[in-house]
């Protein structure tokens, strides 16, 4: 099988999805008005409420959501084979990601642009709202205790990118003062800056940097990269935005757009034969069952609870006319999908032979981010004529610069809900900003740790934090369907995926629960178990809140 | 007649540019400069409110030009009316 008829067969899939069922969803379901006046225009306020340009918003909340999480999750799940996984991001992507996500917007530009989590509390209940809170925290928690890993294996298999990897930190910096300071157009500072990250992608691999491997101070290697990277996002995280994150942002947004472009281009000239099996019938021992692990495994790509935070939270404030939340909402979805499926494909079709692919694939959880750079890299070569360091050096940037911007900006969201806590609970300490940070880096670090002894065992938490995403999604799914059958109209488009996800994720954590039971890793099993009762409780108020709905409807009002 | 489309084009490239970098953190920021200002009308405002100012011989000449603020300002911070008996506001 050929990785074009691949690309072509996933991506032209997703263009019907979008040409197609996303017209339906958004005119027969959603029904989205012209002529509404969305909350950017009704609470315009500068500030927060701001009408913008839709192209623009897309990028926006596709950057937003596209991240080093579509790339993670497929290259671990392709140890089933490529069909599974393929089956999964292009159906996920139409039926359930793009529903959801232009249905989030949908719904809290609908209610004010209150966020999915305040409106969970005004439409399913005041305890939902508390889960939700809960889910949140432990999905942040997850997301920085994994990605922490994540870089530090990169740049211990990649020393060649540690150079541009910490130097994209310092040329960010340096962005973000000439334009707070105006000294030059931005146009001018994007050509510079991206001319600037990849001159250090070029000396990368003369320059490879790894921190000793014998231990110091008590510390490996990895464990002693993932203290530094946290180090790292506490300090960023403290910076005011415009220092550091928004120009890191803005450059990853670029490389995101170079990386799609440069991939997708290296697939059509080298158009790579696909090596893994379509169905992998040997797995390794020890790896669970495809269903339901593979859609916990890939989240972000196929469905991702994150994406309706994005979407409530501020998309739906910058909302300018209903009808482009089909655009934003469902194209940037159909984005993702597209980060997910080059992922499928670098990790497939990027090896020369299925020995070199089970070499990489030999233990559930093996692959991840080193096999997407590695597969990836090789096309780059055949396609491009790119050196591999050097186009190893480039992928493993990519993901390290998303992993990292995604860290900084979780750390940030963790110390605003302490420091929530901190006002609720009255801790006059926790209120404040630099023990909130403290605090919140303690729970990560605490889970990197804890997951494993030496830092390695934090991927055993991946497929946790993917049902975790699912709860989050699931929520919101919950909110929409509510809205829907409150207005009296078809429900089933939301409450399928709904029904899915709620099946696969409960069976997820349950298999989960008895994988750590026999490993014995007791800290797992708690927060499995913590998972699992928010889980259930989402259940119990679904039904509820979707019975007392119905029921409601049912009672006609009878005429005087 | 090119020159003129060239030069069009960069103007929409700098627009798309310029959007994409400050459409993100606009909220945030004009947060933080909000919280900023907070704090200088404190300062402009603190010897009505008993808080001794060094400065309030120059902070004086500024009240009238911070008038249109005020009522922004005193309602964000929790009190419906002016706090400041000498001040009305609404």
């Amino acid at each position: 099988m050929n990785a074009v008829f691949l690309m072509l067969m996933g991506l032209g899939a997703m263009a019907l999805g979008y040409f197609m069922y996303s017209k339906f969803i958004c005119e027969k379901i959603f029904q989205v008005d012209p002529n509404f006046r969305t909350p950017a225009h009704e609470l315009q306020d500068g500030v927060d409420y701001v009408p913008t340009n839709k192209y623009i918003l897309w990028g926006h909340h596709f950057t937003s959501v596209a991240g080093a999480a579509p790339i993670l999750g497929p290259a671990i799940a392709v140890i089933w084979g490529w069909v599974p996984a393929f089956l999964w991001v292009v159906f996920g992507t139409i039926f359930f990601a793009g529903v959801h996500d232009a249905g989030a917007i949908w719904a809290s530009s609908r209610n004010k642009a209150r966020s999915i989590g305040a409106l969970t509390g005004d439409i399913v209940g005041n305890r939902a709202r508390s889960i939700f809170m809960i889910v949140i925290f432990l999905v942040l928690l997850m997301v920085n205790a994994v990605f922490a890993v994540v870089i530090a294996n990169q740049l211990i298999n990649f020393p060649s990118a540690t150079l541009p990897v910490w130097g994209a930190i310092v040329v960010a910096l340096i962005i973000g003062q000439l334009i707070y300071r105006k000294v030059i157009g931005l146009l001018m500072v994007t050509i510079l800056g991206v001319t600037a990250l990849y001159g250090m992608i070029y000396l990368g691999p003369m320059l490879p940097f790894s921190l000793p491997t014998e231990t110091m101070l008590g510390l490996t290697d990895r464990q002693s990269w993932i203290i530094l990277l946290f180090v790292y996002a506490a300090i960023a995280s403290l910076l005011p935005v415009w220092a550091l994150l928004q120009p890191r942002d803005y450059i990853n947004g670029i490389q995101l757009f170079i990386g799609l472009g440069l991939l997708y281009g290296a697939v059509l000239l080298a158009s790579p034969d696909v090596v893994a099996p379509a169905f992998n019938r040997e797995v390794p021992a020890g790896t669970p069952s495809l269903i339901p692990l593979l859609f916990v495994t890939i989240a972000c790509g196929a469905i991702s609870g994150f994406h309706g935070l994005v979407a409530s939270g501020t998309t739906s404030k910058q909302l300018d006319k209903e009808p482009d939340l089909r655009f934003v909402g469902y194209f940037g979805a159909v984005g993702e999908g597209a980060l997910a499926l080059a992922a499928i494909i670098a990790v497939s079709a990027g090896f020369a032979t299925l020995a070199d692919w089970q070499a990489i694939y030999h233990n559930f959880g093996q692959g991840g981010v080193a096999a997407f750079t590695r597969g990836g890299a090789n096309i780059l070569e055949q396609g491009l004529g790119l050196d591999t360091v050097m186009a190893q050096t480039l992928l493993t940037v990519m993901v390290v610069l998303f992993a990292g911007t995604t860290m900084d900006t979780g750390l940030r969201l963790q110390r605003y809900i302490f420091q929530e806590w901190g006002s609720i609970y009255r801790i006059g300490w926790m209120q404040k900003t630099l023990p909130a940070t403290l605090l919140a880096v303690g729970c990560c670090l605490l889970l990197a740790f804890g997951a494993g002894g030496d830092g390695a065992g934090g991927m055993l938490i991946w497929p946790l934090f993917g049902t975790t995403n699912q709860l989050l999604a699931r929520l919101t799914l919950l909110v929409i369907t509510v809205m829907l059958v409150k207005l009296g109209r078809p429900m089933w488009y939301t409450l399928a995926p709904l029904l899915f996800l709620l099946c696969m994720t409960t069976l997820g954590l349950l298999i989960q629960l008895k994988t750590f039971y026999d490993n014995g890793d007791w800290f797992l099993f708690t927060l499995d178990i913590v998972i699992l009762a928010a889980a259930i409780l989402v259940i119990l108020e679904a039904s509820s809140a979707l019975t007392k709905q119905i029921k409601a409807n049912k009672v006609v009002v009878p005429e005087p | 007649m090119k020159l003129d489309t060239i030069k069009a084009w960069f103007r929409q490239a700098s627009f798309y540019a310029e959007e994409a970098y400050n459409a993100p953190y606009r909220s945030a920021i004009a947060r933080a400069q909000r919280e900023q200002d907070d704090l200088f009308m404190l300062l402009v405002f603190s010897e009505m409110m008993g808080v001794p100012n060094p400065a309030s011989y120059y902070t004086l000449e500024l009240q009238p030009l911070l008038l249109e603020r005020f009522h922004d300002w005193h309602q964000r911070m929790g009190m419906e009316h002016s706090p400041l008996d000498q001040f009305r506001c609404c």
